[in-house]
């Protein structure tokens, strides 16, 4: 099955960019990188809009709702949280207005 | 015929927009390299997740009959809505100090709402789905529900729920295989025989969420940084795993993603607290403090101090590093700590703050908190940065941190023998703000106190601070 075998490889690429770009990350920002990289996993919201086109039975609509109410509190508050935390990061020098 | 070609051009479509969206992930992490392109990369991964959300709406309304699937869609916008409205609301209310429960939550709903939709794909193929879609959709569901239970009782203990921080698992190894074999077999039960795959899926999600149960109960509080970490690379991988069952790149990439860097952040987590990790998920430490009674306590007197005295130290001194633990984030004393720096500063004294990896309840977490009472992040200095300057500074000042400054780590046979510290006990004068005469996590006497260079303010590091605070202010005036 062709499509599998592109997915699979597809998915150990993904894999070794995560790994060298978050080793670059500094200390300082793990916090961040970790609630950040948590919303990115909120990616499966899309997984449910594509599965909603397909559902047509009352344990699918059951499944729909809870897993977009699940996923979009994932995206969304997390989103929101890293820029609150990003936004408190502030340069020594004041003038340079901080983390923009 | 000509219905056919349009669906594939917006499949291709489709596609492109995707990997766009999983490419701005990538940038946006990358971004994350520096505080001041931080927010930035925040900012393009928030909006390649738009972009991918709109185009699935659109493929949704292009490809699909929607007299069908009206009760699902407007489900669908329903739960968006609850959803995004409830986690603005737990973004906007959340205090620092209760990050890592927050991140714990959102890793317990994305772990659900990744089974969800792998168990979905699984129940509602007709006809019997292909064993590759059983395989991957079938780990999604195991994933994700191990990292729902995981994650929820990870967020308990982290925010002190006292029923559940006293949960006990009595013979917790045989639990944990016990409930492990159940899944796994149930999983492989499912793929072999895919007739009965409403029974052998709903066994694969009850085991699979007993397992994360008897999994994170035994695990000590303070491991649970790592536990986090841990739960979040399994989220990324189930979402990843559930991509791989409905064949979509953008749930692929960024699963993967999100796998690798849980793992390298659990991987730097355990290397700094000096455990294998495999040590930490398997619950020993945290439980039994056997084998750290035995060791030989240090001899000596400790010598005490006043706020006067530390401020006189400090004002006349050319290099003061603070030292802050978790300890100061529970005393609410960041900002006390970031004006007397300020108030120093100002005077003309150097100061820095050394950040070890493990301050705080989640990696990164003391400079968050520093960064919210406003101390610049230039200030902050990792480890081995910091280690060679101790030196050179008149004085030290431990705030709350216990552990990771004790001299005994140096040495071997001692429970946090190998592990890294910071060279506190090389400054000139070491001053150390504490609670009271407790032991660390590690169960043993911090050698450090007993050194002639060191001496022990003790009490409440917010009250102490603020005599400090108020006896420079003295001094200055």
């Amino acid at each position: 099955m062709p499509s599998l075998v592109i997915s699979v490889t597809l998915f150990i690429l993904a894999l070794l960019i995560g790994i060298e770009v978050i080793g670059k990350v500094p200390a300082t920002l793990h916090t961040p990188l970790m609630s950040g990289a948590n919303s990115i996993h909120g990616i499966v919201i899309v997984g449910v809009v594509i599965v909603a086109a397909e559902a047509d039975t009352p344990l699918s609509f059951v499944f729909i709702f809870l897993a977009a109410v699940l996923g979009t509190m994932n995206v969304v508050g997390g989103y929101v949280v890293t820029d609150r935390m990003l936004e408190m990061f502030k340069s020594d020098k004041k003038n340079e207005g901080g983390a923009k | 015929m000509q219905a056919t070609t349009t669906a594939s051009a917006i499949d291709i479509v489709a596609w492109f927009v995707y990997l766009l969206a999983a490419v701005m992930f990538v940038m946006g992490l990358h971004y994350m390299n520096s505080p001041k392109t931080a927010r930035k990369g925040n900012f393009i991964s928030a909006a390649g997740m738009v972009i991918a959300v709109v185009m699935a709406f659109v493929k949704l309304f292009v490809q699909h009959d929607l007299i069908h699937s009206w009760v699902a869609i407007g489900l669908l916008v329903a739960g968006i809505a609850v959803g995004a409205v409830a986690g603005v609301w737990s973004a906007k209310k959340v205090k620092m100090t209760d990050m890592p429960q927050l991140v714990s939550v959102f890793n317990t709903v994305g772990g659900g709402a990744a089974a969800l939709v792998a168990l979905n794909d699984i129940l509602a193929a007709e006809g019997t789905p292909a064993l590759v879609v059983l395989i991957t959709a079938g780990l999604g569901v195991m994933i994700g529900s191990v990292t729902f239970t995981g994650s929820l009782i990870a967020a308990g203990k982290l925010q002190g729920i006292g029923w559940v921080k006293k949960l006990s698992l009595p013979g917790k190894s045989v639990w944990n295989v016990l409930f492990a074999l159940l899944t796994v077999a149930s999983l492989v039960m499912l793929c072999v025989m895919p007739g009965q795959r409403l029974l052998w899926s709903v066994l694969t999600t009850v085991f699979a969420l007993c397992y994360g149960l008897v999994f994170v109960i035994p695990i000590g509080g303070a491991d649970m940084p790592v536990v986090i970490s841990i739960l979040n690379a399994c989220t990324g991988t189930a979402v990843a795993m559930s991509g791989l069952a409905i064949d979509n790149v953008a749930l692929i990439v960024a699963g993967a993603l999100v796998g690798s860097a849980g793992v390298t952040l659990s991987v730097l987590m355990s290397k700094a607290m000096n455990r294998p990790l495999l040590s930490v998920l398997a619950g020993g430490f945290g439980g039994s403090d056997g084998a750290a009674g035995s060791a030989d306590g240090p001899e000596g007197t400790m010598k005490e101090t006043s706020a006067d005295d530390l401020a006189v130290q400090l004002v006349y001194a050319d290099k003061v590093i603070f030292v802050p633990g978790f300890g100061l984030a529970q005393a609410q004393a960041q900002r006390e700590l970031a004006d007397l720096g300020e108030l120093l500063k100002e005077h003309g004294v150097e100061v820095e703050y050394a950040i070890h990896p493990v301050a705080g309840r989640m990696p990164g977490h003391m400079n968050v908190l520093l960064a919210e009472a406003n101390v610049p992040y230039e200030e902050l200095v990792d480890l081995d940065d910091i280690n060679p300057q101790f030196p050179s500074a008149n004085v030290s000042l431990v705030v709350g941190a216990n552990d990771v400054t004790n001299p005994a780590a140096r040495k071997p046979g001692t429970p946090v023998s190998g592990m890294p510290i910071l060279d506190v006990d090389k400054s000139q004068n070491v001053v150390v703000m504490k609670r009271g005469r407790g032991k660390g996590y590690a169960g043993i006497e911090n050698e450090l106190y007993f050194e002639p260079n060191t001496q022990m303010l003790f009490g409440d590091a917010k009250a102490g601070l603020q005599a400090v605070i108020a006896a420079v202010k003295e001094l200055l005036a």
